[in-house]
């Protein structure tokens, strides 16, 4: 320590480029603490834009009664903020929707696996195009089921994208036949 | 550029401040001495503009925010209640909508500018790139405001473009969750977006001091883009960039004031004075006139993931326009073939736009796609390509002399 100034100079350029000392441990050892810490600030601050537990609680699943839908009418029902159609499938419907040539579609997938099995009436999808997020309005379209009115998706009477720039079939909920004319979503 | 400057205050007491912290210094050589080319245009007056805009739009934001409330149930009944209840209300709330567009429509004059006259080569790729930034951040700022309304077009907007990022394979329906905050947009999304919507100006107002700062490094460019090589070329910023910045700043104020005044629902949509309803789409949804070009090439591709990126790749491109345009003189003024190019892709931006508001179907569609190719050849294909292979005409000396002739 008692060194002449010029010679001090040179050690501190000599040892931190040759050889491990203290001052390199605690440069990285104060680095790496620093870097977990931020690492876990950004937890909650991330976490906190999540759905909260009210919302995920407000989530819970519905019950729907479906005895009062008509043939061939279409209801809209709302779980999780989102709309919900209910069609009750005329035999035209399920017929069209049973006869297409599944390999020719966009996203392909045959009639059987939208709906429950012993309920072919009874369509259950998540009413939002998979576009960009509208609602399609039922009972238009050349395909009898949905026209998006956003950007021109088409969707048939099982729900499944037919022309337009939507990649997806509508999605299905998750849904279970409570009772024949019953139906609990979530 | 400015060298040292030669403030010397009067003042006993600004003498003490300068002392301590040289900030009269600083506007000195920034604002009063700083050279600026003699032969600049009205087209350089609108980053005062800009600048102005900033300001206004922050003031009303911050007096809207006093009588605003962001609630599902009650955000577009506070709107109105600002537009009928609130002293002035009208006025605040139009200048700050209005004032959205006007601030859109300064940035795309000065960002042509900056294409038309290679603003952006070396030594000012950073100047150009710190724009582009703020570009963006207008966008998401611009986004979120038409959000707040909480009419059915801010509802729908804001659905639409969270959804963009429910592309993203694998991640993306779990990155839109969380976006919004719950399963579908609501009074969380509203909520983030009030938060981020009064956080970004600030963001964008330091990043217009990186971009002043940039260009007070680099100085300005000039219609001939050929740099200042002696004092005749210069003039003091004040009086003469002031006198002019003022004078056509007052004019744009007026243009300002007849949209405030006259039609300030012009550029706005019907729809958004329809309370946002999460059950009904309507029928015809299109984002604000400044986004429309973008909307257009988004529409105009028949894949959802490619449309993303596309939306996406059109923005960011302009930051590496500096690297894309090979050519070595600056100005469209000396550049024959770039000059046709650059008006036909003014247009084709302008037709962009107009697309963007028309039904996605027939003709509109096909003249979409055509124009979405040209935006981006002209950034990938014509650009590169002119520098090699364009004849360009002499350039002038110096400054002095375009603008005074040889004899100078």
């Amino acid at each position: 320590m008692n060194k002449p100034p010029e010679e001090r100079a040179s050690d501190v350029t000599t040892v931190s480029s040759a050889e491990h000392t203290r001052r390199d441990f605690l440069y990285i050892a104060t680095g790496a603490v620093g870097a977990v810490g931020a690492a876990a600030a950004l937890v909650p601050l991330i976490a906190q834009m999540n759905p909260d537990a009210s919302t995920i609680a407000a989530g819970a699943p519905i019950d729907v009664d479906l005895a009062p839908i008509a043939d061939g009418q279409i209801i809209k029902v709302f779980w999780r903020s989102k709309p919900i159609f209910i069609s009750h499938r005329t035999k035209k419907d399920i017929e069209e929707a049973q006869t297409v040539n599944v390999a020719a579609l966009p996203d392909p997938e045959p009639d059987s696996a939208r709906v429950k099995p012993g309920h072919d009436q009874w369509l259950v999808v998540i009413g939002i195009c998979t576009h960009l997020g509208c609602i399609p309005l039922p009972h238009q379209g050349e395909y009898d089921g949905w026209f998006c009115p956003c950007h021109g998706s088409q969707y048939d009477t099982s729900g499944r994208i037919r022309r337009g720039p939507a990649p997806k079939n509508l999605a299905l909920p998750p849904y279970k036949f409570v009772s024949d004319t019953k139906i609990q979503i979530g | 550029m400015s060298g040292h400057s030669t403030y010397q205050p009067q003042s006993k007491v600004l003498q003490w401040l300068e002392k301590r912290l040289p900030i009269g210094g600083l506007v000195h050589s920034s604002f009063v001495v700083y050279p600026v080319p003699r032969n600049l245009n009205y087209l350089w007056t609108f980053g005062g503009i800009l600048a102005f805009m900033l300001g206004v739009q922050i003031v009303t934001g911050i007096v809207l925010a006093m009588h605003y409330t962001p609630h599902v149930d009650l955000a577009f009944r506070s709107v109105e209640g600002i537009m009928r209840d609130v002293n002035y209300g009208w006025l605040l709330r139009y200048l700050h909508a209005n004032g959205a567009s006007m601030f859109f429509l300064a940035v795309y004059v000065h960002m042509f500018r900056g294409i038309y006259y290679g603003s952006y080569k070396e030594p000012r790729e950073v100047l150009w790139i710190l724009g582009v930034i703020i570009y963006l951040l207008m966008m998401a700022t611009g986004f979120m405001g038409y959000v707040l309304v909480w009419g059915q077009m801010s509802f729908w907007a804001a659905t639409v473009i969270t959804n963009l990022f429910s592309a993203i394979p694998g991640v993306g329906d779990t990155i839109v969750t969380w976006l919004w905050g719950g399963y579908a947009v609501g009074n969380p999304t509203l909520n983030r977006f009030y938060s981020l919507h009064y956080l970004l100006p600030f963001v964008i107002a330091g990043v217009v001091v990186l971009h002043i700062w940039a260009l007070h490094v680099v100085g300005q460019n000039n219609p001939t883009g050929i740099e200042p090589k002696s004092e005749k070329d210069t003039v003091a910023f004040t009086p003469y960039a002031t006198a002019k910045d003022g004078f056509f700043l007052a004019a744009f104020v007026i243009l300002y004031a007849w949209f405030v005044f006259y039609i300030p629902n012009f550029l706005g949509h019907a729809d958004n004075y329809i309370p946002a309803n999460p059950a009904v789409t309507p029928t015809h949804i299109v984002p604000e006139w400044y986004y429309l070009p973008f909307y257009a090439i988004l529409r105009a591709i028949p894949d959802k993931l490619i449309g993303v990126i596309a939306l996406g790749a059109s923005i960011v491109i302009l930051a590496f326009l500096p690297w894309l345009d090979t050519s070595r003189v600056r100005s469209a003024r000396y550049r024959p073939l770039f000059r046709q190019f650059f008006w036909l892709f003014v247009i084709v931006c302008v037709g962009l736009g107009w697309l963007g508001s028309k039904p996605p179907e027939g003709i509109y569609v096909i003249l979409a796609r055509v124009f979405t190719i040209y935006y981006f050849a002209f950034f990938l294909v014509i650009l590169p390509l002119l520098g090699i292979f364009e004849k360009t005409k002499p350039l002038p000396n110096s400054i002095s002399e375009s603008v005074l002739g040889a004899k100078a």
